[in-house]
C-alpha cells in the first residue's frame, strides 16, 4: 500500500478502492473468516491481478467489489464515492452501468443467443419503450463488439452451440457493452485450454492498453498474472503486494 | 425489456409449465360451458314462467275476488298510462278434477282458472302452448273436429310421440258415446246376471271384441268422412272408452243432451294432468279431447260451498313447466263466474280474482308495480310482477349457478397450486440465470417481474385456450350430445326430464370476462410465491448454483 493511497500524488481518487474489508461465512457450527481487513486500490486504466490459493477469498473480494455481496465491515469506493452502503436499487444500477463482470464458467443465459446475451445489460437497463427506440443502435454496438472478438459468424448461436473460448468472449463482450469503468474478471481462463485462454487474455490486455479499461483479474495461475501491471496476493485474508 | 423477452423464451421452451395450465384451460372451458347451459336453462325457464304469468298480476286477497273488472282496468290504465299494453281479467280457484280411467275415479287437485278467450292470449303466451293449430291462433272452448297435433309442436325432433291424439276431438267423442250405448244395451239384455246399472258395467271386464266391432261398424256407417279415421286402439283409448256418461242431461236445462252431437262447457287441462310419458318416449293419455270430466270447486261467498259440474276436454295446455302443466285447468271466465255465483244478480256486474297486465316492451316492471301499489290499497289488492311470483324458483336457479361456479372455480384454484409447484421448480432450475441477471444489474423487483409476467402469460394462454375450447363446446353442444348418444347408446339429455329438446345455451360476455379474469388472476397469484423466492435469492449463491 505504498503507491496507492486514496489521495495519491495527483490528488485524483483511485477508480476503485476497498478499505479494511472484512467478510466471514458461517460454515457449519464455526465462522470462516475469509477477508480480514483487505485494503486495495485500482487506478484509472490500471490492470491488477489478484492471486492466491483456492479459498483465499479472491472471488469473495471480487464479489464485494462488484457489489454482488455486502461486506461485514469496511468500505468500497468507486471514484471516491462510497458505494457499499448504497440502497439496493442504486447498487443494482451501478452494477449495470459502471461494472462489467466475467466469470470462470461464462454465465451466459441459455435461452438467449450470443447477440442477445451481449445485449442483456442494455435490456436490463431500458424499459420496453426505451428499448424500442434505441434497439438499432444497441444492436449495431453489440454486433461490432462480437465482430471485434471474432464472433461475427456466431451472432445467432445459442451458448450451447459455442465452444468455451467463444462463450467467454461473448461474456466479455457482454461485460463491455455498457462501457463500464471497471472490468472484474474471475478466473476467465480457468475452464479453458491454453490456446483459448490466450484468446481471452490477449484482447483483455489490448483493451487495457488501447482503450484504457481498468481491469481486476482474479487468477491462481502465476503466468497469467504476470501479464498484469501489478500483482496482489491474498494470504490469510490479507493483501500482500508483490 | 429483458423480462418480456425471458418470459417469452421460457414460454416457448418450458413445456412442463404449459402442461400445468391445461387444468386452467379445462377449468375455464368447463365454467364457460356450464354457465352457458345454466343461463340458457334459466332463460328458458323464465320464458316459460313468464309465458303463463303475464308481466304484472293484479289480484285480490280473497277467493271471491273484487267486483267490476272493467272499472279496475280503467283505473289501472289511468295509473299505468302508456306503459300498459293489454289486460285481461281472470278467476282462479282451487278445485278437484275427477275423471275415470278403467272404471276407477281419478281425482287431481288443480287450479281452476277462468280466462277470457278473446283477450287472454294477447296478454300471455298461453295460446302458444295449445295442441290444436287453430287454438294456437285463436283459442276456442269448442271441441274441434280432429286435427290435434300428434307431434309436439314445440319440439324440433320429428316423429310422432302422441299417436293417441290423432283421432281426438269429435270423432273420438262420437265413437265413445256409441260404444257406451252398445255396452248399456248389452248389459240391459243380460238382466239375469248383474244388477242393471252403469256402475256395475264398468267393473273391470275386458272390452270384448264384439262390442268394438259393432262400434266400428256403426261409426263407418254414420260418421262424417273425416271422422271415419279409426281412433288408435292403443293402451290409452280402451281406458278412456270405458267411461260412462255420468249424466246425459243437465238438470237445469231440462232436456236430454245428445252427447255425440253436443259438448259440455269446454275446459283445457294441463297436459301433465291427463298424460304420462312411457319409457319409449310416447305420451300415453288418460283423457283425450272429447272426454268429459267432473270438476268440483268452491262457490264465491261465505262460507264457500262446493259445487260440481261436468266439462268437456277440448285441448291440452303444455308450457313444459311441469308445475303448471300438472296443475292448471282453464275454462271460459263467464262460465266460471256464473257457476261460482260471481255475477251480481241485480246489476249483472261480474267479479274477478285477478287482472293480468301486459306491459309495453322495455318497461321497468318494478316501477309500474310500485306505481300501481301506490294507487290501490294494499289491504285489498296484491300487485306483483311475474318475477315476484316465481321468486323462490328463480332464486333457487341463481343459487344453483352460484354454487356450481364456486365449485368449478375451485378446480381452477387447484390448477393454481399446480402452477405454484411447477414455478418453484423452474425457479430452482433457473437459479443461476437469476444470479447472472442480478450480476448484470437486474433488480430484485425485476427478477420477481419475470416470474409474475410468466405467470400472467401462462394464465392468458391457459384461459385463452379454455375460452376457445369452451365456446367451441357450447356452440356445438347439441352435436356433441348427439355424437355421445350415438357412441354410447345412452340418452345423455332426456327431453322428458327437462322438457327441452335442445340443450339451451346463452353465452354471456360479462360472465366469460369474469371467468377469464379469475383464471388469469389465479395464475398470477400462484406465481407470486415463486417470484418472491426468486427475488430474494442471493446473487453470489445463485451464481455458484449448479
Amino acid at each position: 500500500m505504498t503507491d496507492t493511497g486514496p489521495g495519491n500524488a495527483s490528488g485524483v481518487p483511485p477508480l476503485l478502492s476497498v478499505r479494511q474489508l472484512r467478510k466471514s461465512y458461517r460454515s457449519g457450527s464455526g465462522v470462516l473468516e475469509v477477508l480480514r481487513g483487505v485494503d486495495f486500490d485500482l487506478n484509472h486504466s490500471g490492470f491488477v491481478a489478484v492471486v492466491g490459493q483456492s479459498g483465499s477469498g479472491k472471488s469473495t473480494l471480487l464479489h464485494l467489489m462488484g457489489l454482488l455481496d455486502e461486506p461485514d465491515a469496511g468500505e468500497v469506493h468507486i471514484a471516491g464515492i462510497r458505494v457499499d452502503n448504497l440502497p439496493a436499487v442504486r447498487r443494482d444500477k451501478l452494477r449495470n452501468t459502471d461494472i462489467g463482470m466475467v466469470f470462470q464458467s461464462y454465465h451466459l443465459l441459455p435461452e438467449f443467443n450470443a447477440l442477445e446475451n451481449v445485449l442483456a445489460p442494455l435490456m436490463v437497463r431500458y424499459s420496453v419503450y426505451e428499448w424500442m427506440r434505441m434497439k438499432k443502435v444497441a444492436h449495431s454496438q453489440a454486433r461490432a463488439l462480437l465482430e471485434r472478438f471474432g464472433l461475427g459468424q456466431r451472432l445467432h448461436h445459442k451458448p450451447r452451440q459455442l465452444s468455451g473460448g467463444e462463450m467467454q468472449r461473448v461474456a466479455i463482450a457482454r461485460a463491455l457493452i455498457s462501457q463500464p469503468r471497471v472490468l472484474l474478471a474471475d478466473e476467465p481462463t480457468g475452464n479453458l485450454d491454453e490456446a483459448s485462454g490466450t484468446g481471452i487474455l490477449d484482447p483483455l490486455c489490448e483493451l487495457n492498453r488501447q482503450d484504457g479499461l481498468s481491469i481486476v483479474l482474479v487468477t491462481h495461475d502465476a503466468s497469467i498474472a504476470r501479464r498484469a501491471d501489478r500483482i496482489v496476493r491474498l494470504v490469510a485474508g490479507h493483501v500482500e503486494i508483490l | 425489456m429483458y423480462k418480456l423477452l425471458l418470459c417469452w423464451r421460457y414460454l416457448r421452451t418450458r413445456w412442463i409449465a404449459l402442461a400445468s395450465v391445461i387444468s386452467v384451460t379445462l377449468g375455464v372451458a368447463t365454467m364457460i360451458v356450464v354457465n352457458a347451459v345454466m343461463a340458457g336453462f334459466a332463460h328458458e325457464m323464465q320464458t316459460r314462467i313468464h309465458g303463463i304469468l303475464s308481466d304484472i298480476v293484479f289480484e285480490s286477497h280473497s277467493l271471491s275476488g273484487f267486483q267490476d273488472p272493467n272499472w279496475h282496468m280503467e283505473e289501472i290504465k289511468r295509473s299505468g298510462g302508456n306503459l300498459i299494453d293489454g289486460m285481461t281479467p281472470m278467476v282462479a280457484v282451487p278445485a278437484m278434477l275427477n275423471f275415470q280411467v278403467r272404471g276407477q275415479w281419478v281425482t287431481r287437485q288443480v287450479m281452476f282458472i277462468g280466462i277470457d278467450e278473446a283477450t287472454h292470449a294477447r296478454v300471455s303466451d298461453f295460446g302458444r302452448y295449445l295442441q290444436h293449430p287453430l287454438n294456437r291462433q285463436q283459442l276456442s272452448f269448442g271441441l274441434r273436429e280432429g286435427g290435434y297435433d300428434t307431434v309436439d309442436s314445440q319440439a324440433d325432433a320429428p316423429g310422432s310421440t302422441r299417436p293417441a291424439l290423432e283421432g281426438a276431438g269429435w270423432p273420438y267423442r262420437r265413437m265413445r258415446v256409441e260404444r257406451e250405448r252398445l255396452w248399456r244395451e248389452r248389459l240391459e239384455s243380460q238382466s239375469d246376471t248383474t244388477p242393471a246399472g252403469a256402475g256395475a258395467a264398468e267393473s273391470p271386464s275386458q272390452p270384448t271384441r264384439s262390442v268394438n266391432d259393432q262400434v266400428e261398424a256403426v261409426l263407418s256407417a254414420t260418421a262424417a268422412p273425416e271422422a271415419a279415421v279409426a281412433p288408435p286402439l292403443d293402451g290409452s283409448t280402451p281406458a278412456a272408452t270405458k267411461k260412462d256418461p255420468f249424466r246425459t242431461a243437465r238438470p237445469e236445462e231440462g232436456r236430454v243432451m245428445d252427447l255425440a252431437q253436443e259438448q259440455f262447457t269446454g275446459v283445457v287441462p294441463g297436459i301433465g294432468l291427463a298424460s304420462f310419458r312411457d319409457n319409449t318416449g310416447v305420451d300415453r293419455f288418460l283423457v283425450l279431447p272429447g272426454d268429459d270430466v267432473k270438476i268440483t270447486f268452491p262457490t264465491a261467498g261465505t262460507p264457500p260451498k262446493a259445487v260440481s259440474d261436468t266439462f268437456t276436454v277440448v285441448d291440452f295446455y303444455e308450457s313444459k313447466m311441469s308445475e303448471y302443466d300438472s296443475n292448471f285447468v282453464f275454462v271460459p271466465i263467464d262460465q266460471l263466474q256464473r257457476m261460482r255465483g260471481m255475477i251480481d244478480p241485480q246489476t249483472g256486474i261480474p267479479s274477478v280474482n285477478s287482472i293480468q297486465i301486459k306491459v309495453t316492451p322495455g318497461t321497468n316492471l318494478n316501477e309500474l308495480r310500485d306505481r300501481l301499489r301506490k294507487a290501490f290499497p294494499a289491504e285489498l289488492y296484491l300487485i306483483s310482477s311475474w318475477r315476484d311470483k316465481q321468486g323462490p324458483l328463480l332464486m333457487a336457479v341463481d343459487m344453483e349457478m352460484a354454487v356450481l361456479n364456486i365449485l368449478l372455480f375451485l378446480i381452477i384454484a387447484v390448477a393454481g397450486f399446480g402452477i405454484l409447484a411447477i414455478f418453484f421448480m423452474i425457479v430452482v432450475e433457473k437459479t443461476r440465470d437469476i444470479g447472472i441477471l442480478k450480476s448484470l444489474g437486474a433488480s430484485s423487483s425485476g427478477i420477481a417481474g419475470i416470474f409474475l409476467g410468466y405467470g400472467l402469460f401462462l394464465g392468458l394462454v391457459g384461459a385463452g385456450a379454455g375460452l376457445a375450447l369452451g365456446l367451441a363446446i357450447t356452440l356445438n353442444i347439441n352435436t356433441i350430445r348427439a355424437a355421445v348418444e350415438w357412441c354410447t347408446g345412452q340418452r345423455v339429455f332426456d327431453p322428458s326430464i327437462y322438457y327441452f329438446f335442445k340443450i339451451p345455451t346463452i353465452v354471456n360476455p360479462l360472465t366469460i370476462s369474469w371467468i377469464i379474469a379469475g383464471a388469469v388472476g389465479i395464475a398470477v397469484l400462484a406465481s407470486v410465491l415463486p417470484a418472491l423466492r426468486a427475488a430474494r435469492l442471493h446473487p453470489v449463491e445463485a451464481l455458484r448454483h449448479d
